[in-house]
């Protein structure tokens, strides 16, 4: 309906952009936590600005501010869901995997700073909780989603589609469940914050479908006619071949690849491995200190009693503390490192299986048939 | 779009406020947001005292009641959502109207409502007596990273081209017969949206090579630098610094 009316003035623009696009008002999250999240977007937004200039070099300022306004317009177009109700592209992971992951929060943390300054839409004060949660996480659990899925996947257009979905898909509640931990921590309003993530989920799950469905679609669009300006489809472009004397030869490459992951895997693994532990040690140690105000007033007034257990109450690892440890702070902290412990050995083992059965398959085809790759 | 090259959102006028250098207003702001947000909720009177000093502002800017009231509208999200959370939360109960509604709830609902609405006027108030190109000019004399700046400027300017771009290419589709109305368009609007990355991607590169034939080697030439005197720093300074003496009363009374 919306998309009926021409958006003539971005006075209409703007109020338009409200509706739908929600961001955390002033407020809502208290003086430090804002603060924190302000140093960690700042920090982000520095280390992607190399990054940017890595992934588009000299091009960095008009491509990016162009993508800005793509991604700007591109949150208004409506794609109508059923009477009346429609949905509209948040667009992290569509800019992840269209222009790479620097570039993607660059382009997403300018989108919201200009919708904060201009038109009001999220707290200044918010800023950073807003590039936390919208650029930083979606980018990077869509980006990172992405590469790996498309490494495991065959190399063909339709598993980057597939791929896309996936990943804008687990982005949306990804960014929620974040945007939770934050609450949680520098929260204004005791909220349960089982109720809070359970509703944020839930909800996300839902937009994340949408975004899934869109980001897919448009990525395929671009993958048919510019398979080139996908950034996160570069692997899949085909060896220049050329058939001299009736055979096919590999044409000596132009230049050397540019190494665009200049920084090793291994670095970013070490990096991410020690954020996560860190996090989930460190602040967990802080913020699973006391319980919260919620979980308190019920054990005050007793009304925790007919509280249902979990089914896995039992487990060692139950109400995100480690049974036998009896400082409270500790043990949750501990849970934190053990969950990411788990989490990691799990993740890598998956994909280091799946990796290993597909290398070695590909061994056996190339095999059999050394031209049909020749496509 | 046939204003020239002000943002609809700004009001022209020749008032003190407009007069500011950006980058003292855009400190103004963020301090008063930051002293705002800061203020304990217990202390009602303070927010009200807040808002006669936007009151004030506006009076000052010449900024019409109902311009700036029509533009808080844009809150209305985050009052559904504060509306909900006596509901939602917990904690102590308290009977209003023959609904239980938690205090704690109710305190938070007032906390985001008051200071949400007064961070947007803030913002609003900014917006409608800075030019666009001054804000920005203001960003980048506040030391944010030059190539964000650049970056930001031209998200500006072309964000009026992109979105026509997106409108004719509505045009087009409705013109051939498209209505979309359910799941089953999607495949269109999303190939649209394609089309349109690549376009903005294209125009992206021409405009790149336009600025390279033109001499653009990383940076963006400064053509002009704004300074605010200290005259000039104290008015833009004294919002926050009122509002600095109301959070420090609300904190100690």
């Amino acid at each position: 309906m919306c998309d009926t009316q021409a958006p003539r003035s971005c006075k209409w623009f703007a109020l338009s952009h409200y509706h739908r696009t929600v961001h955390v008002p002033d407020g809502f999250i208290d003086a430090p936590t804002s603060v924190a999240t302000g140093v960690v977007a700042a920090a982000a937004v520095a280390v992607s600005l190399r990054g940017a200039r890595r992934e588009l070099d000299e091009r960095t300022a008009p491509l990016a501010g162009l993508v800005a306004a793509f991604i700007f317009a591109v949150q208004m177009l409506n794609f109508p869901v059923a009477a009346g109700t429609s949905g509209h592209l948040l667009g992290g992971a569509l800019a992840a995997i269209l222009v790479g992951p620097c570039t993607g929060v660059l382009v997403i943390s300018v989108v919201l700073l200009m919708q904060g300054i201009l038109f009001a839409d999220g707290g200044l004060t918010a800023l950073g909780v807003n590039i936390t949660c919208m650029g930083i996480v979606t980018v990077l659990v869509a980006y990172g989603l992405f590469r790996g899925l498309v490494k495991i996947l065959p190399r063909t257009r339709r598993s980057v589609t597939a791929a896309s979905f996936v990943a804008a898909l687990v982005s949306v509640p990804a960014s929620a469940l974040v945007f939770t931990a934050l609450y949680a921590v520098g929260g204004t309003t005791d909220v349960s914050i089982g109720k809070v993530a359970t509703a944020m989920v839930g909800v996300h799950i839902l937009i994340g479908v949408g975004e899934a469905a869109i980001t897919a679609l448009t990525v395929g669009a671009v993958i048919a006619v510019r398979p080139d300006l996908v950034y996160g489809a570069r692997d899949l472009r085909q060896r220049l071949r050329l058939r001299v004397n009736g055979e096919l030869v590999d044409a000596p490459a132009a230049e050397p690849a540019v190494p665009v992951a200049a920084r090793s895997p291994r670095r970013i693994w070490a990096v991410g491995l020690v954020t996560s532990l860190v996090l989930a040690g460190f602040v967990s140690f802080y913020a699973s200190a006391d319980p919260d105000g919620l979980e308190k007033v019920a054990a005050d007034k007793g009304i925790d009693e007919k509280v249902e257990e979990h089914a896995a109450a039992d487990s060692p690892l139950a109400d995100y503390g480690v049974k036998d440890v009896e400082n409270a702070r500790l043990s949750g902290g501990l849970a934190g490192v053990i969950g990411v412990g788990v989490t990691v050995v799990a993740g890598t083992g998956v994909f280091w299986a799946v990796r290993r059965r597909r290398t070695a398959e590909g061994a056996d085809a190339s095999d059999a048939s050394p031209a049909s790759t020749s496509v | 779009m046939g204003t020239g090259h002000a943002h609809k959102l700004y009001r022209h006028g020749h008032s003190p406020v407009h007069a500011l250098p950006p980058h003292t207003k855009l400190a103004a702001v963020f301090a008063f947001v930051i002293v705002v947000v800061s203020t304990p909720r217990e202390a009602m009177w303070a927010f009200g005292l807040y808002a006669v000093l936007l009151a004030v502002v506006a009076c000052v800017a010449r900024v019409p009641a109902g311009f700036l009231l029509k533009r808080l509208l844009i809150e209305v999200p985050f009052v559904a959502f504060a509306v909900l959370m006596p509901f939602v939360a917990e904690g102590e109960r308290v009977e209003v109207l023959g609904m239980s509604l938690s205090l704690s709830g109710l305190w938070g609902a007032w906390n985001v409502l008051a200071k949400g609405t007064l961070g947007v006027a803030a913002s609003v108030l900014l917006a409608s007596t800075t030019e666009l190109r001054a804000l920005l000019l203001g960003l980048q004399r506040l030391k944010l990273p030059p190539l964000l700046v650049q970056i930001a400027s031209f998200m500006i300017r072309y964000g009026d081209v992109i979105t026509d771009e997106m409108r004719r290419m509505r045009i087009a589709r409705e013109s051939r017969g498209f209505d979309a109305r359910g799941l089953r368009h999607w495949g269109v609007l999303g190939k649209s949206a394609g089309a349109l990355f690549i376009r903005s991607y294209e125009r992206g590169e021409r405009v790149h090579l336009a600025m390279v034939s033109r001499g653009y080697a990383g940076s963006m030439p400064v053509i002009d630098e704004v300074t605010a005197s200290r005259a000039q720093w104290s008015y833009a300074l004294a919002l926050p610094f009122a509002a600095l003496v109301v959070c420090l009363l609300g904190w100690s009374l």
